[in-house]
């Protein structure tokens, strides 16, 4: 028994979750867990009456790309030929001053110019960078937002500000939230998912299993790792020594004593057990088949660029699509190598080279699928880089910044081509049509038919909200 | 007045009470029971009825914050809620907040419709009715002293509190569980582990008067009982064996695991447990146990991330600790004044601050690697450690007399190499030295280049063992002595354990309210250490107060949250939840008790016992109310689906440590050695590649660390063991009064495929075929009995007769695979057994360890 939650994952005490109606998500939840099948043979918008569920659905799910480390968008995403002007020239103190600095605090403040070319993509002549030639060719079907900002300035805090809205730990990731608000619709899989892969860097960022926690929601709702090499999902594989029909015989008596048991006990705790053991087992068929790329055409994996089983971001994109097909809510790719203090010149060109092309071809791929419509794609680290150098730790680098970062969103009715936002002329903070991690939250929850404001449960006396107390907004102005 | 606090230890602290608050408890009255929707009292009580829908849709905008108040009007305080004429007591129709929460206009109505919030038919009457009986309010009910009920002598308190609900609901309790029921439930519930076959047998089988109490008294005694009790309040107080954030490293901490279950095993009152760990450094004639304790204020997360800033992580720091003691004594939510003044508590900024003010006195890094902390040596070791220290000083003294001569030599040594330029014999070209020998001589060898004078402590020190250990051929002995000396002692030091414990300074750190949360401000008020203002508190006449005063006074007779907040976390020990729901929140957004009465009687027996940990336990596991059957029947469940009203126990899965330790029990595989440095047994393969600076590399213990209790267990933040986090362990990031308890598949997949559960059943099936020779039946019973302690029914006979036969057929079939499969693990497999038998055994075993039942205690 739970204290705030029944075993379906329903909040006992209604109110806290979506007002006063007897119908809750949770229930959709629930009978998506039970039987995805129910979820998949009902209405569009099985809970259209809800408060928090009345906006029109784009997105079914979400791909959400995490570049951890915060790529610097000065050689990415965000043209400053003011910087490169003020190249070398004290950064004005006018800018910088009670401002936050990470490793570069007492140190002297030099003005970095951009370290690689930009060019022109698309029908509206969109600058990026020269080291995204593949985004730069799909840049009609993404929309950048240069004016994004952050709170925390250290990648822990700020990681765990991105994915769950809160700088302390305890908060359900967002993908927890959505997958809470909407259930599941993967039969064999789980309705959360992430897959975290290492670049050829020199320091990947440590990524902390909170980042994709349930936090204060029940442990169900929790991401799942799924690993590109080795064991997918841990404890996945049957022992050795135990055949695929000896497990099944396992799993068969496991549930004919619980069953059993159930005719003394009445516990309805044992029938969700039951079902939990048959969706464990045909994760062990499901996780399997949707790792296995064999059915995946040379053109396909040409498109990519990866190899199957080679564990790269390349291939855990491939597998997000695959992913998006079989119904899987939340889908979160991690690349852990975008810290770059130092060598940036060196090194940024190899990690956009490790996610260029296979982010393109994502967006390629699910549009070939239609599937781009009702799929929301986002790219973005965890916060931005700083337009002064750092040089305290070796060759030529950014040092971390909260004030401007670049991200990038596709599909599932956010505006194509289409660019939102400024930094001032150095780059050093948003200053035109500036927005939070919380706007973003709630910007996605919107796209997929959720009311942040009443997206809510209570923990600890308050309603939290993944979009906190401070208040948010959606970013119409990036939505078709 | 004066107040004198005395522990049984012996030892006595003066404080300073202030005048006792002449509040008299307004006694809740029936609450009512889980039925939707219930009728609306007829007369209505502000604490039970009212205060909750006004702290839930109204004091948002007219509560305890003025930054967020709206209109001018604030509705938590009565006084205010007059001036503003937001009602007339007494007449409803003239009130205005009547008139807005009944109002169909959008406009105008209350709650507005942009706050997602909508009062319902019912709540709105109670607001009606309450105002038409004339708008009294209610100090809300947790900041009240509890006040204990009479309880008729000879009787359980319990028994009697909840007996008058369920009488006055017309409910009746359900009847005793049968003995092996309550064996099985008393067994997890105070060791943590089951009972074996034989226990139960001898306790059905005794039929004499006092059998339970004497059952609960030998359990009770049992050491692992303070492994039991030390879960939960290592979860509360977040222990853990890493730092937490970014890279997550190691830090020395586990001896204060180890005193969390010496406590409990020894009983101590909670409130000398309480003071040893926020004070335990302050406390007049602190120990190193005391000290020990004291490491409570070294649990939270720390960083060594490049770029953090002191400032904004002293910050982090101090919140981190208020909110420790708000979860784990106060039941109070206190993170949201941070920012700003609680929207629903009266737990102002000020308190926020002022309470963390009383931690700014302990020594430790703010950014980076901690230190290795206190040396915790036994009696035994402190006393072999005296004698090294004497050792060294001995051989130091001897040196010493000669210290004259052999600095003459040096000195002599000194101007030859000046003087000839001598390069030393490690850097010579032809030298075979080893790199550390290197690297110490070229050291040497520069500061050699300096002239004396000039020289650092730690220049004149390298030359000056360099001379001592290589150079001089002068008084051999006394320079060996004493090498030796130091020697022996560094080594046996280095084997200690350590402990992160509190150390204070005389120079606290400075301390200012941080407007809205922000450590780059700096202009808010510095503040004092000093205790929330709206609780009774003593009189210290100006006095600067330290971390002891904070810790007397959280269990003083003052303050009326410590023993709610610890007897409703004791509650959903035995019960599975909370006498309030709400653990971590005993403010006005938690849940009032079900049966007010009940925590009171609780809190008050707890502070009248001495603060009596076991004394609490024992009337809680004797009283008729815990022994009921869990089995609801439809009615009951109809009536009280929450079970709210305690007509029945409640039935749930173990905790996750818990799931282990059944495991291993019932394999026969469980170590119990209690306490030491935290195990790591097997985890998956590249668990830990996430991780960095530096990379980790797990490497599973053999051995007897193999099968260890699940509390030993490496507790990594942000990686915690796959199998712990698979049954909701928290991370302990944060303080968790409140385990979810979820039921989700990976659970499924620890256990049927974590090696561990493989290999246990392995040793659970080895031991079924070892001890009980003969017909499966036989053995099929031996094996449930040790599982679940029952025999099996004819049913369960069948499923596993036929799945026995079909797994040994098959690995009849392919001995290659059975081998396989018992070769999983560490633990020796038996020899003399046909390894086909012992694999389908294991199948056996497996299904068994698999179970609800298994895993549910009821």
């Amino acid at each position: 028994m739970n204290e705030r939650f029944d075993r379906a994952g329903v909040p006992l005490d209604r109110r806290a979750f979506l007002g006063r109606s007897a119908h809750g998500l949770g229930t959709v939840a629930l009978a998506s867990l039970l039987s995805p099948s129910l979820l998949r043979a009902g209405p569009e918008n099985p809970a259209a009456h809800e408060p928090a569920l009345t906006l029109p659905r784009q997105a079914r799910r979400v791909i959400w790309l995490t570049m951890a480390g915060g790529p610097s968008q000065f050689e990415t995403f965000d043209p400053k030929p003011g910087l490169a002007r003020a190249a070398g020239q004290p950064m004005p103190e006018s800018f910088t001053r009670g401002q936050q600095l990470a490793q570069l605090q007492g140190e002297r403040l030099v003005c970095l110019p951009p370290l690689f070319r930009f060019r022109t993509y698309g029908k509206n002549g969109t600058e990026i960078s020269e080291l995204l030639p593949h985004i730069g060719s799909i840049i009609d079907e993404i929309c950048l937002i240069r004016s994004m900002t952050t709170e925390a300035i250290n990648h822990d805090p700020a990681h765990m500000f991105m994915n769950t809205g809160s700088q302390i730990a305890g908060r359900p990731s967002m993908g927890a939230w959505v997958t809470y608000g909407l259930g599941s619709e993967a039969e064999n899989l789980p309705g959360f998912v992430v897959m975290v892969s290492t670049g050829k860097g020199r320091s990947p960022q440590p990524i902390a299993a909170r980042q994709w926690s349930s936090g204060f929601l029940p442990g169900r709702y929790q991401g799942v790792p799924v690993r590109g090499q080795g064991e997918a999902v841990h404890y996945l594989s049957r022992p050795r020594g135990v055949s695929r029909d000896q497990q099944a015989a396992d799993v068969a008596a496991i549930r004919a004593l619980n069953h059993n048991h159930d005719s003394v006990a009445h516990d309805p705790e044992i029938a969700v057990r039951i079902a939990q053991y048959e969706m464990a087992f045909r994760m062990q068929t499901g996780v399997p088949e949707l790792t296995d790329l064999r059915g995946e055409s040379a053109r396909t994996l040409a498109l990519y660029g990866c190899q199957p089983g080679d564990g790269s971001f390349a291939s855990n994109c491939l597998l997000a699509r695959r992913m998006a097909e079989r119904g899987v809510r939340f889908i979160q790719l991690y690349h852990r190598d975008w810290d770059h203090h130092s060598l940036l010149r060196e090194e940024l060109p190899l990690r956009c080279r490790e996610i260029d092309q296979a982010c393109a071809a994502l967006i390629l791929d699910l549009k070939r699928r239609g599937m781009l419509e009702e799929t929301l794609v986002v790219w973005t680290g965890e916060f931005g880089r700083t337009p002064m150098s750092q040089s305290n730790k070796g060759p030529v680098g950014r040092d971390h910044h909260n004030k401007a970062m670049s991200m990038w969103l596709a599909g599932a009715g956010v505006k194509p081509g289409f660019v939102l936002g400024a930094t001032d002329e150095l780059g050093y903070a948003a200053v035109e049509n500036v927005c939070t991690v919380h706007d973003l939250h709630a910007t996605m929850l919107h796209q997929l038919g959720i009311d942040h404001n009443a997206f809510r449960v209570k923990f600890q006396g308050l309603d939290a909200r993944l979009t906190g107390v401070e208040g948010a907004k959606v970013i119409k102005d990036i939505l078709v | 007045m004066m107040l004198r606090l005395t522990f049984r230890t012996g030892w006595t602290v003066a404080i300073f009470a202030g005048q006792l608050g002449a509040f008299a408890l307004c006694a809740a009255g029936e609450a009512e029971a889980d039925k939707s929707p219930p009728a609306v009292p007829a007369r209505i009580e502000f604490n039970r009825d009212v205060r909750p829908i006004l702290a839930d849709n109204c004091f948002l905008c007219h509560g305890p914050d003025q930054n967020r108040r709206k209109a001018d009007l604030r509705l938590d305080i009565r006084d205010d809620a007059l001036k503003a004429e937001a009602f007339v007591p007494g007449k409803p129709s003239e009130s205005e907040l009547v008139a807005r929460v009944e109002s169909a206009d959008p406009a105008e109505i209350m709650p507005p419709p942009r706050s997602n919030k909508k009062l319902d038919a019912r709540q709105k009457e109670i607001l009606r009715r309450w105002v038409g009986q004339g708008a009294q309010y209610q100090r809300h009910w947790s900041y009240e002293k509890p006040v204990k009920a009479e309880i008729p002598a000879g009787q359980n308190a319990i028994d009697v509190l909840v007996g008058r609900r369920l009488d006055a609901l017309g409910m009746k309790p359900a009847p005793e569980a049968d003995r092996r029921t309550l064996i099985r439930r008393l067994s997890f519930d105070l060791i943590g582990l089951p009972p074996t076959p034989e226990e139960v047998s001898a306790f059905v089988a005794d039929t004499a008067p006092g059998a339970y109490e004497r059952l609960v008294d030998r359990l009770l005694a049992n050491p692992h009982y303070g492994e039991r009790m030390a879960l939960g309040w290592l979860d509360v107080v977040r222990f853990a064996d890493t730092i937490g954030y970014h890279s997550d490293n190691p830090r020395n901490i586990w001896p204060y695991r180890d005193w969390v279950i010496r406590s409990f095993n020894d009983n101590k009152p909670f409130d000398r447990f309480t003071v040893e760990q926020i004070a335990g450094d302050l406390m007049p004639g602190a120990t190193t146990e005391t000290r020990v304790g004291s490491a409570f204020n070294r649990l939270l997360l720390t960083t060594e991330e490049g770029g953090a800033q002191p400032r904004d992580y002293e910050s982090r720091m101090l919140t981190d600790r208020v909110r420790a003691i708000g979860a784990a004594w106060l039941g109070q939510t206190t993170g949201c004044a941070q920012c700003h003044d609680h929207k629903f508590d009266p737990f102002t900024m000020r308190d926020f601050y002022s309470l963390g003010a009383f931690f700014a006195d302990i020594q430790e890094p703010i950014i980076g690697r901690r230190e290795d902390g206190m040396i915790v040596a036994s009696a035994e070791e402190e006393k072999t450690l005296a004698r090294l220290d004497a050792a060294v000083a001995e051989a130091r003294k001897r040196l010493d007399a000669v210290a004259r001569e052999l600095d003459a030599a040096q000195t002599q040594w000194e101007a030859d190499v000046a003087r000839y330029a001598i390069t030393l014999p490690e850097l010579g070209r032809d030298s075979k030295a080893s790199p550390a020998e290197k690297g110490t001589a070229t050291a040497v060898q520069a500061a050699l280049t300096k002239t004396a004078g000039v020289r650092n402590r730690r220049e004149r020190e390298v030359i000056r063992s360099y001379f001592r250990d290589r150079i001089t051929p002068l008084y051999p002995a006394e320079r060996a002595a004493y090498a030796q000396a130091e020697q022996a002692r560094r080594e046996f030091a280095e084997r200690l354990p350590r402990c992160l414990v509190s150390v204070h300074t005389e120079h606290p750190r400075t301390v200012r309210i941080l407007p809205r949360g922000n450590w780059m401000n700096e202009t808010g008020e510095i503040v004092k250490p000093a205790l929330p203002h709206y609780l009774s508190q003593p009189e210290h006449s100006g006095r600067a107060l330290t971390r002891l005063d904070l810790a007397l006074w959280l269990v003083s007779r003052d303050n009326p949250l410590t023993a709610r907040t610890v007897m409703n976390r004791l509650w959903k020990q035995f019960f599975g939840q909370g006498l309030s729901r709400q653990l971590d929140d005993l403010g006005a957004q938690g849940e009032p008790p079900a049966n007010p009465a009940l925590l009171d009687w609780l809190a008050c027996e707890f502070m009248d016992s001495g603060w009596n940990g076991k004394h609490m336990v024992r009337i809680l596991v004797t009283s008729n109310t815990y022994r009921q059957s869990s089995t609801a029947t439809p009615e009951v469940l109809a009536a009280d689906p929450l079970n709210r009203e305690l007509a029945r126990q409640n039935a749930y899965r173990i905790d996750a440590e818990l799931v282990r330790d059944n495991a291993l029990a019932i394999a026969g595989l469980l170590v119990t050695k209690i306490g030491g440095p935290s195990v790591k047994p097997y985890q998956p393969e590249g668990y830990w590649e996430n991780l960095n600076f530096p990379p980790r590399h797990y490497v599973a213990d053999t051995g007897d660390a193999e099968h260890r209790r699940g509390l030993y267990t490496w507790w990594q933040r942000t990686f915690l063991h796959p199998s712990l986090l698979a049954f909701d362990a928290p991370s302990r990031e944060e303080c968790t009064a409140e385990r979810t308890r979820s039921n989700i598949p990976q659970q499924a997949l620890v256990l049927l495929n974590d090696p561990t559960y493989v290999e246990a059943a392995r040793a659970f099936a080895a031991r079924i075929l070892r001890e009980c020779a003969g017909r499966p039946e036989d053995r099929l019973t031996r094996a449930w009995q040790l599982a679940l302690q029952r025999t099996p029914r004819p049913p369960e006979l069948a499923t596993v007769t036929k799945l026995l036969a079909q797994h040994l057929k098959d690995y009849r079939a392919h001995p290659d695979a059975a081998r396989a499969l018992i070769s999983i693990g560490v633990a020796p497999a038996p020899a003399g057994i046909d390894p086909a038998e012992l694999a389908a055994w294991t199948h056996v075993a497996r299904v068994l360890l698999n179970l609800h039942e298994t895993i549910t205690r009821s």
